[in-house]
């Protein structure tokens, strides 16, 4: 997974009304990337434009050398050719599905250990014969990203995941991420408004502000003012 | 059947009920697709002449229904532009038929289908599509296994609509199709005509209470698919 030019490669520019995204970055690939920055820095813009659910205006969006994006080129991979997951911040189960049925909606052509090993690990297997209503915020989030696990992307885009669970389950779902990503080689870009949260994670972390990357030294002024 | 019974239905009333019940019927399904299409497209996309298309969607709900009924004849009629070709061609002929009551009946509840679907498609979280998407579904499966499902109960609250103003077409249908017993005549025109003959006033009970029925079940329906689609939605 990880080749020669193990990079995420992320030069976007996207107007959206009188906000403007505007960055060149490449972040190294098989771990954790964060992001972090206020609401309406641009995370969730970037996010879409990685996801190819946004048109970027400009720019280029590769991962690893296989471009997903290319003004110039003219080159846009469809979102269902992408190989990019997604989990929101709200878990987004298809609510007339069932959670085995939420579970294995992207997981064709999967390997049932697999299967078995995420259900295990996410401690999904009393769940799957259930409806989605009746869950909690906990558990609907681990089923969104057991959902997103089995669909086996190249990269992992995770817009405030964890936001909706208490202290402890975020702290043991940090845990589980940050295993995952030195485990299975999972790269993951992880957004959240939190520092700290991003920190227990990973190192690599990037910050937006107003649409534009922070310089290092901007960074901890920045984090004061926070 | 019961309720023919009941009422004490005359082989005259019998055929006019199946004959609004079958033409209201066909209308609706010869509709669906269209309007699920429709619907789906003034809620989800943006495009050159969208608003001229809601607009020619509309009409028939603001015209009066003797004016649609005219203007159908004029279109569709033997000498119409699209008329003429359809009996050239395939020898259908539909002033003065039961088609052309369905038409009728389908162009008059064309919009209460239409503005159903696209309520239902714009409570549908997008969010759920891009997820969908992700998860490596191209845009046919996600329409069928994701956005179709979540707005079946307001697909089926929009024909249920469009079922109950079929029964009630009136005015576009004796316009285009005439008053022709057992071909055109349903339920309000056989109403109307025994209105208007001397001694009818028994018939004209039993059929009117027969229209409160069926409208009535329809609205029920209609409403109960919409609190469940609301229900779906919020989940």
């Amino acid at each position: 997974m990880i080749g020669g030019d193990a990079t995420l490669e992320l030069r976007v520019k996207k107007t959206v009304g009188a906000f403007n995204l505007d960055l060149d970055v490449a972040a190294p690939l098989g771990a954790a990337v964060g992001l972090v920055g206020h609401s309406g820095s641009g995370k969730s813009t970037l996010l879409a434009c990685i996801a190819g659910h946004l048109r970027p205006d400009a720019g280029r969006i590769a991962l690893a050398g296989r471009v997903l994006f290319d003004s110039e080129r003219r080159i846009e991979v469809r979102p269902a050719q992408r190989h990019v997951g997604l989990v929101f911040q709200e878990a987004l189960l298809f609510p007339h599905m069932s959670v085995r049925a939420n579970l294995l909606y992207g997981a064709r052509g999967c390997d049932a250990r697999l299967i078995a090993h995420v259900v295990d690990v996410l401690g999904l297997s009393t769940l799957l014969q259930r409806r989605t209503g009746a869950l909690s915020g906990g558990e609907r989030q681990r089923i969104a990203l057991g959902r997103a696990l089995l669909a086996r992307p190249q990269l992992l885009l995770l817009d405030e995941p964890l936001a909706s669970l208490d202290a402890a389950r975020r702290d043991a779902a940090l845990q589980l991420l940050a295993d995952l990503a030195e485990s299975a080689g999972m790269s993951m870009v992880y957004v959240s408004h939190a520092p700290n949260e991003v920190a227990r994670l990973t190192k690599q972390i990037i910050r937006l502000a107003g649409g534009r990357i922070l310089a290092p030294a901007e960074c901890s002024e920045h984090l004061a003012s926070a | 059947m019961s309720l023919v019974d009941t009422l004490g239905l005359s082989p005259f009333e019998v055929e006019a009920l199946a004959l609004t019940l079958r033409t209201a019927i066909l209308a609706v399904a010869l509709t669906l697709p269209l309007a699920v299409l429709v619907g789906w497209l003034l809620a989800r996309r943006r495009f050159f002449g969208h608003g001229f298309l809601n607009a020619v969607v509309h009409l028939p709900l603001v015209l009066p229904p003797v004016v649609v009924g005219y203007l159908l004849l004029v279109l569709l009629g033997r000498n119409g532009p699209i008329g003429a070709p359809l009996e050239d061609m395939f020898g259908l002929r539909l002033v003065f038929s039961t088609a052309g009551v369905i038409v009728a009946c389908a162009v008059v509840g064309f919009p209460l289908f239409v503005r159903a679907v696209r309520q239902a498609a714009e409570a549908t979280d997008d969010r759920l599509e891009q997820v969908a998407r992700s998860l490596g579904s191209g845009d046919l499966r996600v329409f069928a296994t994701v956005t179709l499902p979540l707005m079946a109960p307001g697909v089926l609250a929009g024909a249920t609509l469009a079922f109950a103003r079929a029964v009630g077409e009136f005015g576009a249908t004796i316009t285009f199709a005439a008053n022709i017993p057992g071909v055109t005549q349903t339920l309000p025109l056989a109403l109307y005509t025994v209105i208007q003959s001397p001694g009818g006033e028994a018939a004209a009970r039993r059929l009117c209470v027969l229209s409160i029925l069926l409208a009535a079940a329809a609205l029920a329906l209609s409403e109960w698919l919409a609190r469940r689609g609301a229900r779906n939605a919020r989940r």
